[in-house]
């Protein structure tokens, strides 16, 4: 370990949401949400099919947001939904902007990809690995002037860790002890290339220590140690020391709604698959006392949260035709001029 | 004659390329194992084996880069950018290193390279991977740019990218490539830098290419039931461009529109635009009118984003009201 890494955190945060059952019912509300995106999909109410789903990765998501607080920033990749959720997102308002909805997050011109709320913290998901990575050192920066303490936070794939600018960003975010956590979601995959096909490097975290940050790896089937190491890291973020968690987990389905993952085994698969959060989590539960009954209730409520999205989402309007003209420059300057009025004032020339 | 896509035509291109030449391969994100993410490499792997058809990381600005070198040591590398959108981040290695080499080392070696491309609407893909990006190409000195409209010439310009000496940005178009077409690919085409005229008319001509060659050529159907008759230029390869059969058609009838997906301002539309105003200004009737996408991002919403780029009915009209 390097010296900052073996540096306790000064102070530890209060951890409010540190109860396995609240993990459990975030963890259970991610995989209930994706799973009604698919089937948003299937009924051709999805714009597009570029959805990317996080089911087996829900520790996490959850895991690190929960150590995160209000105030915090973030940004993630293209399979984001869950971390978003888990950061307090409306259902409703997700699921009509993957539907590309007027009443989504982004009045349906970002979609799956790119879904943001600037009251959550939330400064965007990406389409481009890695796209979203080194915005977290600038918001670091702005963290830091402002001395409140709060931190900025990149998700990312396994597949951004072949990316040059996570490198760029993770040497700046070291040089100028930024509060700044880079967290590599690593799923095993992406697309169709295992992590093996992408790299000899594996032990993803020692990348990092040797820019300077702290640098851990946890297994992603067992929420309660994410959130704990991710606390660690984030408590120490908040002090100036950055840090690099990888989370290891199993993408259980393709790596988009059309993609049956033709490249592994199903072996593979069913192995990859045991390795489940939430069901670990749930079985961790039940042993602690907690009966089936009162878990499926949990399961139950949240079930009916998610149909509503869906039911919200489907009602939902398309956005205007003239909205598409709005927001490509600030509040209070001119919209671009649409081209048939440009051919008008061709046309009309006598 | 035989029924084929324009994803098979591509397929073909590049089988045929390799089995000729032995320094011809392919470098990029999943274009062996998993066959290309829009399915163009399906099956090559199988033929050519792993050396010969490279799977890299996500890492695009170096595999631009490792083409550049490899172009430079005497191989011919197909490198594959899964979406146009990514070119910013290869920009350096491409407007920078493959662009200007042979220029800046005084002419003693060329990098004959090919980035094989797609881009374009119709996916609901969202504002970063749906954008037309061939004016940033072609606003760059020393790039070819390839852009296909029809399945022979998805063969054939992909066969003759291979032949430059220079680099070639080969962007096809995400929604063409299951349009089948009878081809018979041993049939004469235009050579490389050469229009296609598609159809022949007197009253206006409309200048095009890639996936918009399809959208005039609806609209020029639609304006002959008008008793409109409109000439279609398919450009093929916007560098070089072959402004010869531009200038001929554009002097011949007196009109020109130009058709394009890319945004309006500062786009490929308006370079072509500007020299026919320029070059033929003494044969217009009319104003050279540009129908080209909107100055914004493509929204993932389905009707915003087909509302962002050139319809049939927006070609269609602009024609017979330049014509009136
Ligand atoms: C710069 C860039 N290159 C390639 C792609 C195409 N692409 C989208 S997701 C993806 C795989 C990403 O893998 P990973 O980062 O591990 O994330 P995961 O999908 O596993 O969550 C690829 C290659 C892209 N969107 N952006
Ligand atoms: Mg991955």
């Amino acid at each position: 370990m390097t010296q900052t890494a073996m540096q306790a955190a000064p102070e530890a945060t209060p951890r409010p949401n540190s109860d396995l059952r609240a993990l459990y019912t975030q963890m259970r509300r991610v995989r209930t949400f994706e799973e009604r995106v698919g089937e948003l999909f299937v009924r051709g109410q999805s714009a597009g099919s570029m959805l990317h789903l996080s089911i087996g990765e829900e520790s996490a998501a959850v895991g690190v947001c929960a150590a995160m607080r209000e105030g915090d920033t973030f940004t993630t990749h293209h399979r984001g939904h869950g971390i978003f959720l888990a950061r307090g997102a409306d259902p409703n308002r997700m699921m009509a902007e993957i539907g590309g909805k007027e009443t989504g997050y982004c009045h349906g011109k970002g979609g799956s990809m790119h879904i943001a709320d600037m009251g959550l913290g939330h400064l965007g998901a990406n389409a481009i690995v890695g796209g979203g990575i080194p915005a977290v050192v600038g918001a670091g920066i702005a963290s830091k002037r402002a001395g409140k303490g709060d931190i900025s936070v990149a998700f990312f794939g396994d597949g951004a860790m072949q990316q040059g600018i996570l490198y760029e960003s993770m040497n700046m975010a070291a040089l100028w002890d930024l509060p700044v956590l880079f967290v590599c979601i690593n799923n095993q995959y992406g697309m169709g290339t295992r992590i093996d096909q992408a790299t000899k490097g594996h032990e993803l975290h020692l990348r990092a220590r040797a820019f300077g940050l702290r640098g851990e790896t946890v297994d992603g089937l067992d929420v309660t140690e994410v959130r704990e190491t991710a606390q660690d890291l984030v408590d120490a973020a908040r002090t100036g020391q950055p840090g690099f968690l990888a989370v290891d987990c199993y993408r259980f389905f393709g790596h988009a709604r059309m993609d049956k993952s033709p490249y592994r085994k199903e072996e593979e698969e069913a192995l990859g698959r045991q390795k489940d959060p939430v069901l670990h989590a749930r079985a961790a539960l039940i042993g602690a006392g907690v009966t089936e009954d009162e878990l499926d209730g949990v399961d139950n409520d949240i079930a009916r949260e998610m149909d509503a999205a869906i039911d919200f989402a489907v009602a939902s309007q398309e956005p205007q035709l003239a909205s598409m003209f709005r927001d490509v420059y600030g509040p209070d300057e001119p919209e671009p001029e649409p081209v048939r009025t440009r051919i008008d004032r061709v046309l009309a020339r006598e | 004659m035989v029924q084929m896509t324009y994803r098979d035509a591509l397929r073909q291109a590049l089988r045929d390329a390799m089995a000729e030449d032995d320094r011809v391969f392919v470098i990029g994100e999943e274009v062996g194992r998993y066959g290309g993410a829009y399915g163009v490499t399906k099956g090559l792997i199988e033929e050519f084996g792993s050396d010969r058809l490279m799977d890299t990381p996500i890492s695009e600005a170096a595999i631009v880069g490792a083409a550049v070198g490899a172009a430079m040591a005497g191989l011919k590398p197909v490198a594959e950018l899964m979406y146009v959108d990514f070119i910013g981040m290869t920009m350096d290695q491409l407007g920078n290193q493959a662009a200007k080499i042979r220029y800046m080392f005084g002419g003693q070696i060329g990098v004959p390279m090919v980035l094989r491309t797609q881009g374009g609407t119709g996916r609901s893909a969202g504002a970063q991977h749906s954008q037309s990006l061939e004016a940033y190409v072609l606003h760059t000195p020393g790039l070819r740019l390839a852009m296909p409209a029809t399945v022979a010439d998805a063969y054939h310009l992909l066969r003759g990218a291979l032949r430059q000496p220079d680099p070639v940005v080969f962007i096809e178009h995400k929604a063409l490539y299951t349009l089948k077409e009878e081809v018979d690919l041993s049939a004469p085409v235009p050579d490389w830098g050469k229009a296609a005229i598609r159809r022949k008319g007197d009253d206006l001509v409309i200048v095009t290419y890639s996936r918009q060659v399809h959208n005039a050529l609806k609209a020029a159907e639609e304006l002959a039931a008008r008793g409109i008759e409109a000439t279609v230029i398919d450009l093929r390869t916007l560098n070089p461009l072959d402004f010869d059969t531009i200038r001929a058609e554009v002097e011949r009838v007196g009109r020109a529109m130009v058709v394009s997906e890319g945004v309006m301002t500062a786009g490929v539309a308006a370079e072509l635009s500007a020299r026919i105003s320029e070059e033929c200004f003494d044969f217009l009737h009319d104003p050279v009118v540009r129908v080209a996408g909107e100055d914004i991002p493509i929204s993932v919403s389905v009707a915003l984003e087909a509302a962002s780029v050139p319809t049939t009915a927006l070609v269609r009209e602009t024609a017979e009201r330049l014509v009136a």
